[in-house]
């Protein structure tokens, strides 16, 4: 469903991506783990094109999206992204937070959209919080709210950026088991995440990058259990 | 003004008129004294009032021209538009036109940083004199065309900044959040910045508003018969100092008290969002 065929990223002078070669499956869920500065979240960032890669291709859906041709808000309104400073839009209640993207794009009248945010807002038990603006909810439910903001849209797939990074800990656990029950219903989803836990529970794959490349990958079992390099040793040494 | 109050203004003037002829007033007879000679004789309230439909004309339309062109300015001046890149296609006619325009955008958003260096860097006046005498100098405009025209186009160059300002205060992750939703660069601005930078930016707009209700007294200078100009020419009449000069301060501080009410209103509703 994704290719990314050597994708580099330089910052300036600063080389992030050095070629990162991957093919993300339908119904995959992939989860990047690795240290700060190592490239993950700007691979993440690269996919939907919110960093411009600087070399290399990405397709999706069969479509090289990196090419001018390409339609990047087309492509876009199919990938969900989750931030992990949640980015809720201030200004608008929940419920118009849900609605914005698909009345403006057109791809659903009011009705439409007013139904399916609280179709949404009841699966993640927010359904009280409709008209409520975003100040006014803790960072857990902002987060969820997120979630189904990006949801709305019906994405293929779903990108997720630290989303669990900026939450106080007694908040982490209800936004994970919104990620894992879309999991289960066989959402495409790349995580990136420093939550080993999760990763181990809900990856078919881990992918453990740094300095710019993928360093190692395979089963969570594996990567977790039985690392083979040295960086991934020394790396899951330290935080577990 | 019905006669009849005219009238008995004019009595108890007849009834000082004595006193001042000697010129031994007391304390209260001169207070009327003054407030008839520039306020009631010969219908002088009315030039007042006139002079204030001016200016509240003048400055309303300033206000909207200013905000406008303001706001053209300060997107012109965005690091997006700035540092725009070209991405070349395989259309040569695309290219061409897509270079073409690019061109134009970049040629304008240099245009717009000078344009607001120029008028935040001269005075008003000038920039009225200049506009009055030169630009319109040979055509017959009225006035209140010139004023706005002057005004609006000083004031643009304030608005941008202040807009500017705003626009930056956005966090950068709500653009994020808009085009990863799909949205084009110009709906998110539309639907997720702009209206973020405004509520953001309007304390400081307030505050160039009331300015410019306040400067456009300059336009007094081309002989516009706005309110200072009014308060003015009554001094020239009546050869009262302070008097026509202390109403139409007063008549100001109702504009631009209203104004800050109104202001400050928006404020209120515009924060709805920030309750917790």
């Amino acid at each position: 469903m994704i290719y990314t065929k050597n994708l580099e990223k330089y910052f300036n002078n600063l080389h992030v991506l050095k070629g990162v070669n991957q093919h993300v499956k339908k119904g995959e869920k992939v989860a990047i783990i690795g240290p700060s500065g190592s490239g993950k979240s700007t691979f993440l960032r690269c996919i939907n094109l919110l960093e411009q890669p600087t070399s290399g291709q990405i397709i999706f859906e069969g479509e090289d999206i990196t090419s001018a041709k390409c339609d990047i808000n087309k492509v876009r309104q199919k990938m969900g992204m989750v931030f992990q400073q949640f980015n809720l839009f201030p200004h608008k209640t929940v419920l118009e937070n849900i609605t914005l993207a698909p009345k403006t794009l057109k791809l659903m009248n009011k009705d439409e959209a007013n139904a399916k945010a609280e179709e949404l807002l009841k699966r993640v038990g927010l359904i009280d919080k409709i008209n409520a603006y975003p100040r006014q909810l803790s960072g857990g439910q902002q987060q969820r709210i997120a979630i189904i903001r990006a949801l709305a849209m019906n994405p293929a797939v779903m990108l997720f950026d630290e989303p669990t990074s900026a939450l106080d800990p007694e908040m982490v656990g209800e936004v994970l088991d919104v990620i894992k029950s879309l999991a289960v219903e066989g959402m495409t989803m790349i995580i990136v995440t420093h939550e080993m836990g999760f990763a181990k529970e809900v990856a078919d794959r881990v992918l453990f990058m740094d300095e710019g490349l993928v360093v190692e990958e395979g089963k969570p079992y594996d990567i977790f259990n039985n690392p083979q390099v040295e960086r991934t040793k020394n790396f899951l040494n330290k935080i577990l | 003004m019905p006669t009849q109050a005219i009238s008995y203004f004019d009595k108890l003037w007849l009834q000082i008129e004595p006193a001042v002829q000697s010129n031994t007033l007391n304390f209260w007879q001169t207070i009327y004294k003054e407030i008839y000679s520039n306020l009631i004789k010969d219908d002088r309230w009315l030039q007042y009032l006139n002079g204030l439909s001016v200016t509240i004309k003048v400055s309303f339309f300033s206000i909207i021209f200013g905000v406008v062109l303001g706001l053209i300015l300060a997107l012109l001046r965005l690091p997006e538009v700035k540092d725009i890149k070209y991405r070349k296609t395989n259309s040569a006619l695309v290219n061409f036109f897509k270079y073409i325009g690019i061109s134009i955008l970049k040629l304008l958003s240099k245009f717009a940083g000078f344009y607001i260096q120029l008028y935040r860097g001269t005075p008003l006046l000038l920039q009225v004199l200049i506009i009055n005498f030169g630009i319109f100098g040979t055509v017959r405009v009225d006035k209140i065309v010139i004023g706005v025209i002057a005004c609006g186009l000083n004031s643009a160059a304030y608005v941008a900044e202040i807009i500017r300002g705003g626009l930056i205060s956005v966090p950068h992750g709500q653009k994020e959040a808009g085009r990863s939703l799909g949205l084009s660069a110009i709906q998110t601005l539309n639907k997720i910045i702009i209206p973020q930078a405004l509520k953001s930016a309007l304390p400081a707009m307030g505050n160039e508003f009331i300015a410019l209700i306040k400067e456009t007294s300059i336009l007094s200078y081309i002989a516009l018969t706005e309110l200072t100009k009014a308060g003015d020419y009554i001094r020239s009449r009546t050869y009262s100092a302070f008097t026509p000069y202390i109403i139409s301060g007063l008549l100001y501080l109702v504009c631009t008290l209203t104004l800050t009410k109104l202001i400050s209103k928006l404020e209120k509703r515009l924060s709805a969002s920030d309750l917790h």
